[in-house]
């Protein structure tokens, strides 16, 4: 049986062309990028090489990229190391119900700290009013973090808007833009960020390895202490392959976005007539105007999500649900509930997702086999 | 119901409930060895989760992982436990609150494993589900009979007396006709990743934790009078869910003679009875009238009378009785050929005749010598 692979968004297959630029990172350009001999001075230069095309393509400079294990530990190194820091200015921060679990648990953990963190809500589609953000903003409030693009549902928020906002208040501004990145144009100076985290598995890099984005200047706190590297802001020895690989990743990314988008938003196309063709009955969640084309998350009424998925996976085609369940949890995803009160709504939705190596044909074929199954449990 | 045909183990797509444990894990191995398409499932029908965060059923999930990852075959997790609390949870507490003992683990196969679980698999194309149960099902023209597991030590038949025949229809116990030494040695010898796990002990949901504790979360305990059959007050008792019949443990009563157990409970004036001795006479009783009597193959007609075996707990050996259909619904009256010790209401009487589980109740009456 072939398996059609629609789950890009949790994570996306290494593209030939990146596991090659990290090949030699592997063979013979070994080094460790601390050492003062030969090798390490190769190292040295493509981890230096990879620092600074990741930060032109952000609109940022050289010594604003700091290289994390991926999107988690940069969204922490920012929320938590600026907090920590600076909890003498200021106890209050701001997020969004539907930030990434790398977001709200490292908020919840600052919560435990003596933090106040207030949780803005979402309308029906996912998105941030940025006048609610300004409305919650305080004398004490430090840190205001607001997502780029929503992993579960695609919805794109004003983060330049958020940005404008902050812009007259002391609060820095921190964006995950991990869904976004690579998709969509991201230029640190138009949105006035102070920390944006991106990580390079979800635009097929390979995984253990982001950025986080750091204005010049900004003060935070490590979460890791021991050698120098990263300016201090980050110890343990580089993982130089891995950094390599990102730089190839982006470097496709940035010259495919505009195909890609395309692409994608055909086989949203795709998907959406063919369940109508099929007349299958299906609501869409999330903004269906400002979305990352690469994400369709929809709601089939009176179908069990647990069924669908696994049924779906029988039949070789991997989707997801709103967060990933373990141990068969039910909480229903924290992104979807906070969108609409309707519990059946949130029970019943699968995340497509679309990605490198995918074809019309795959998705067509998805899509019936979707509608198929969800025909077969609506009996 | 659901249809079952004669397919070729290749084509035949057997769901295993798996819980992370040595039995669920053999079973799933035997029957991928036989051939047949196997998923594996993982069932959570109790949020155990503690103040640390730490639920019991994740590291459960992690050994399902494991085991079906060794056998290369898919697994998922369901959850349940809106249904468990529904079905079995409400009426574990509802019995308990009629001063009763029941058994949810009875329930629990009728309601879950093989209700919510079997039309879960049956949705995702599976001709049979299949369970670490020790017990066997033979399908003959008399439709499908449940039979004894081969290890008379862990024999559960006593537990899936409830079932029906469209529930067993789809059932297969694969480890039935094997001892539980022998399972141990097959998860060694295969390898599996639980071979040396511990069995699970105890009701599911209460787990290693104090049980009065646990109830009492649940249920209001009222105090009141320790007495003899003769209205001696000995003490006070902390409420009479936490006591069952036969009891001998924790009722700290000391002195000269036998030990003390409990004989009986008078729930509307509250009152906890107990007597000396392990065999005291009220402690016996002649007969019993169970309710929700379900007949897995042949339901005896009205007024019929029949002998057979049954066991009044489980783990215990079988007791010759007659059989009287009452003719009142779904009751029946059981006379023993001998007295019985602590027939406790709310347990599960479950009737052989030989290898054949026939059926069984739920004891509602015991019925004693004038």
């Amino acid at each position: 049986m072939k398996h059609i692979y629609l789950d890009h968004a949790a994570t996306s297959p290494v593209h030939p062309e990146v596991f090659e630029a990290m090949k030699p990172y592997y063979e013979t350009k070994f080094g460790n990028p601390s050492s003062i001999h030969h090798f390490g001075r190769e190292a040295r230069r493509g981890l230096d090489e990879a620092r600074e095309y990741i930060a032109k393509s952000i609109g940022a400079s050289f010594e604003e990229i700091i290289f994390t294990s991926g999107g988690t530990e940069a969204d922490n190194l920012a929320i938590i190391g600026y907090s920590m820091a600076h909890k003498d200015r200021g106890r209050h921060l701001i997020t969004t119900k539907v930030e990434h679990h790398g977001v709200l648990h490292a908020f919840e953990y600052l919560e435990k700290q003596g933090f106040e963190v207030t949780y803005t809500d979402v309308d029906e589609n996912g998105s941030v009013s940025p006048e609610a953000i300004e409305r919650e903003l305080r004398e004490d409030t430090i840190l205001v973090s607001c997502m780029f693009g929503n992993n579960e549902v695609g919805t794109i928020q004003p983060v330049k808007e958020i940005g404008r906002v902050l812009s007259e208040h002391k609060a820095v501004f921190h964006t995950d833009a991990v869904q976004a990145f690579g998709i969509e144009e991201i230029d640190v100076n138009e949105i006035q960020a102070d920390f944006l985290a991106c990580s390079a598995h979800k635009v097929n890099g390979p995984k253990g390895i982001g950025f986080l984005y750091a204005k010049s200047g900004l003060i935070f706190n490590p979460l890791l202490y021991g050698g120098e590297q990263e300016r201090k802001r980050r110890a343990g020895t580089e993982n130089v392959a891995a950094a390599a690989g990102f730089k190839k990743a982006v470097e496709i990314a940035l010259g495919e976005r505009q195909d890609r988008r395309r692409i994608y938003e055909g086989y949203r196309k795709i998907i959406l007539e063919t369940l109508t063709q099929e007349e299958i009955p299906y609501e869409i969640n999330g903004d269906t105007e400002n979305y990352l084309p690469h994400i369709l998350n929809l709601s089939f009424p009176g179908i069990n999500v647990e069924s669908l998925l696994m049924n779906l996976d029988l039949e070789g085609v991997a989707v997801s649900s709103g967060s990933a369940c373990t141990a068969g949890s039910i909480d229903p995803s924290h992104v979807l509930t906070a969108m609409c009160e309707d519990e059946s709504r949130s029970h019943s939705a699968i995340r497509f997702s679309f990605g490198y190596g995918l074809s019309e044909e795959d998705v067509k074929t998805a899509a019936l086999k979707t509608a198929q199954v969800v025909k077969r449990l609506m009996k | 119901m659901y249809e079952t045909t004669e397919k070729r183990p290749e084509e035949t797509r057997v769901v295993v409930g798996m819980s992370g444990g040595v039995d669920s894990s053999v079973a799933a191995y035997l029957l991928k060895q036989q051939g047949y398409q196997v998923i594996g499932i993982f069932m959570k029908n109790w949020d155990d989760t503690d103040e640390n965060g730490v639920c019991t059923a994740t590291e459960d999930y992690d050994d399902v992982i494991r085991v079906c990852n060794q056998l290369d075959i898919p697994y998922y997790a369901v959850n349940f436990e809106k249904e468990y609390w529904d079905k079995v949870f409400t009426y574990f507490l509802e019995e308990y609150k009629a001063g009763r003992t029941p058994n949810p683990d009875v329930m629990c196969n009728k309601e879950i494993k093989f209700k919510a679980f079997l039309d879960h698999a049956m949705s995702l194309g599976a001709d049979y589900v299949a369970t670490g149960h020790y017990a066997n099902v033979r399908r003959s023209e008399k439709g499908v009979e449940l039979l004894r597991g081969k290890d008379d030590n862990k024999d559960q038949t006593y537990f899936l007396n409830a079932l029906s025949q469209e529930q067993l229809q789809h059932v297969m116990f694969p480890i039935g006709d094997i001892e539980k030494p022998r399972v141990r040695e097959i998860a060694k010898e295969a390898e599996l990743a639980t071979a040396s796990k511990k069995d699970s002990t105890g009701i599911c949901f209460i787990g290693e934790r104090n049980f009065k504790e646990f109830l009492s979360q649940y249920l209001p305990a009222q105090k009141g009078e320790m007495q003899t059959l003769d209205g001696e007050v000995k003490r006070h008792h902390d409420g009479l869910m936490y006591y069952t019949l036969g009891q001998r443990q924790g009722l700290g009563i000391g002195g000269p003679g036998e030990p003390w157990f409990v004989v009986d409970k008078d729930l509307e004036r509250n009152v906890l009875y107990v007597g000396q001795g392990y065999h005291h006479p009220a402690l016996y009783s002649e007969g019993l009238v169970a309710d929700n009597v379900n007949w897995i193959n042949e339901e005896p007609a009205e007024g019929e009378e029949f002998r057979c075996t049954a066991k009044f707990r489980y783990r215990q050996k079988d007791e010759p009785v007659t059989i009287v259909k009452t003719g009142e619904g779904s009751r029946v009256k059981v006379v023993f050929d001998e007295p019985q010790r602590a027939i406790t209401p709310g347990q599960a009487v479950v009737f052989y005749n030989e290898e054949v589980c026939l059926g069984g109740g739920v004891i509602d009456e015991v019925i004693k010598k004038d």
